[in-house]
């Protein structure tokens, strides 16, 4: 069993590491691999895409790789391998961005990506810290955590769902923010797994354990 | 609901833990990895980590502490202290910093917050701003660890530095720091009234009270303390119930 976590030039891939290491040795899923090699891409058993920073930035960066989006997608809707998606790699999950410009996702979530607009306008934006999901579709990868558990967000960039059954959970900033999305094989949180200790590491655990 | 974090600071020079008054009198305060561990098994918010050293030999330090505190704690880091360019930034992130702190560097050309924004994203760049007492509701920023005027007004800077792609902003008031008097909350409001970005407020916190105004006065969206925490006074749990009793909502 292979999981492989996409390397793409895209912020810090040292914590995601650190945390699918020490889930894959507790649920002994097997390696984990660092890569941004399509070949390797192309033959793991799960796919993590993480991503930081602004969404046409991470764009580029994943198509600059010759070959690394196709194989990611090829996995994906061909060999319905495993994927998750973190933060900008769940919003790229979507059909399309507009932070910049209009930039194009992988369009398997009903969803687009824009600005954060809370409804009362002295929240702060990015939405930074910890929330409390609601958790709004169970799911194998959501085993164990319960509405209530907290996250840790850094966002400034939202998805709006086109299909609201595709929305897992949310959380409230003054308007819902939604907080996981996922169908079929793949799955995507907007907070990052990897820095919400407890419910975090779980639910990589089950991403690890998870045979969809 | 957004939670009010609670973050304590680690000031690190020479590899250890240290904490001064007024950034002078420095004494010991333990291992920087062991206290990373401690408050993450306690529930902090978020660790931040400022190298008050910042030389080129304590940089080498400040990696390898990023790097065993990433192996063992899985919540939010903050590394700051003598970063300059996007270069430091990129840097201390693979080392396993989750944002990266701007001060001086930033002072001097706030591009640098671009530079660094642009490859890196808002989220994960943060600009310290220290500021002192110049006239009633007038702060200006000092630098080189408080030695350094710059005339620079500290609220106008903070509106810069959010221009220029911070996406957070660590406000100290130096006349408060170590001095247990709670924080500068004239300063604190103005910046939050200022900003649309997150604000850290920083500096002087003695009582439990002291963080509850942070946020309820000075309408800081985190709160960061260091010797409540290092020297045991309080412990994390005992400053989320206060500041729940308090009616701020706080992550439990």
């Amino acid at each position: 069993m292979t999981t492989v976590l996409i390397d793409y030039d895209s912020g810090n891939l040292h914590s995601a590491q650190k945390a699918f290491e020490r889930m894959a040795a507790e649920v002994d899923a097997g390696d984990v691999i660092v890569t941004g090699d399509p070949d390797v891409v192309a033959r793991a058993d799960r796919i993590v895409l993480p991503g930081d920073g602004a969404f046409p930035h991470c764009h580029a960066e994943l198509h600059g790789i010759s070959g690394l989006a196709d194989a990611i997608r090829e996995s994906v809707e061909r060999r319905a391998v495993p994927f998750m998606g973190i933060c900008v790699g769940m919003q790229m999950m979507g059909l399309r961005g507009f932070e910049y410009e209009e930039t194009p996702g992988f369009g398997w979530i009903d969803g687009e990506i824009q600005k954060i607009t809370p409804n009362d306008a002295t929240l702060p934006v990015p939405h930074m810290g910890w929330n409390d999901l609601v958790i709004d579709t169970p799911h194998p990868v959501l085993d164990g955590l319960k509405t209530g558990d907290h996250a840790y967000f850094v966002h400034s960039w939202q998805m709006k769902m086109g299909d609201p059954s595709q929305r897992l959970a949310h959380c409230d900033y003054a308007g819902d923010i939604t907080a996981i999305v996922g169908r079929d094989t793949i799955i995507g949180t907007q907070f990052h797994p990897e820095k919400s200790q407890d419910a975090g590491l779980r639910m990589i655990a089950n991403f690890l354990r998870w045979a969809p | 609901m957004l939670k009010t974090r609670i973050i304590p600071c680690l000031d690190v020079a020479n590899g250890r833990v240290v904490k001064g008054v007024n950034f002078v009198d420095i004494v010991d305060a333990g291992d920087p990895v062991e206290s990373a561990i401690r408050y993450n098994d306690m529930g902090a918010d978020e660790l931040c980590f400022l190298d008050i050293m910042a030389t080129e030999e304590n940089r080498g330090t400040m990696y390898d502490l990023a790097t065993r505190t990433a192996e063992a704690c899985f919540m939010p880091l903050t590394i700051g202290g003598g970063v300059r360019t996007h270069v430091d930034v990129r840097n201390l992130l693979l080392a396993g910093a989750d944002k990266v702190s701007f001060n001086s560097a930033a002072v001097a050309d706030p591009d640098v917050l671009t530079e660094a924004a642009l490859r890196f994203g808002s989220q994960c760049i943060v600009c310290a701003i220290d500021a002192k007492t110049v006239a009633p509701g007038r702060w200006e920023i000092f630098t080189h660890g408080g030695r350094r005027a710059t005339g620079i007004d500290a609220v106008e800077f903070a509106l810069t530095a959010q221009a220029k792609g911070a996406g957070e902003i660590l406000l100290t008031a130096m006349d408060n720091d170590g001095t247990k008097s709670g924080f500068n909350l004239a300063l604190t409001r103005a910046v939050t009234d200022a900003v649309s970005i997150p604000v850290i407020a920083s500096g002087g916190v003695g009582t439990l009270d002291h963080l509850v105004e942070g946020v309820t006065k000075g309408g800081a969206s985190a709160v960061l303390a260091a010797s409540i925490f290092h020297f045991g006074t309080y412990t994390i749990p005992q400053a989320k119930a206060h500041m729940q009793a308090a009616g701020v909502p706080v992550r439990i």
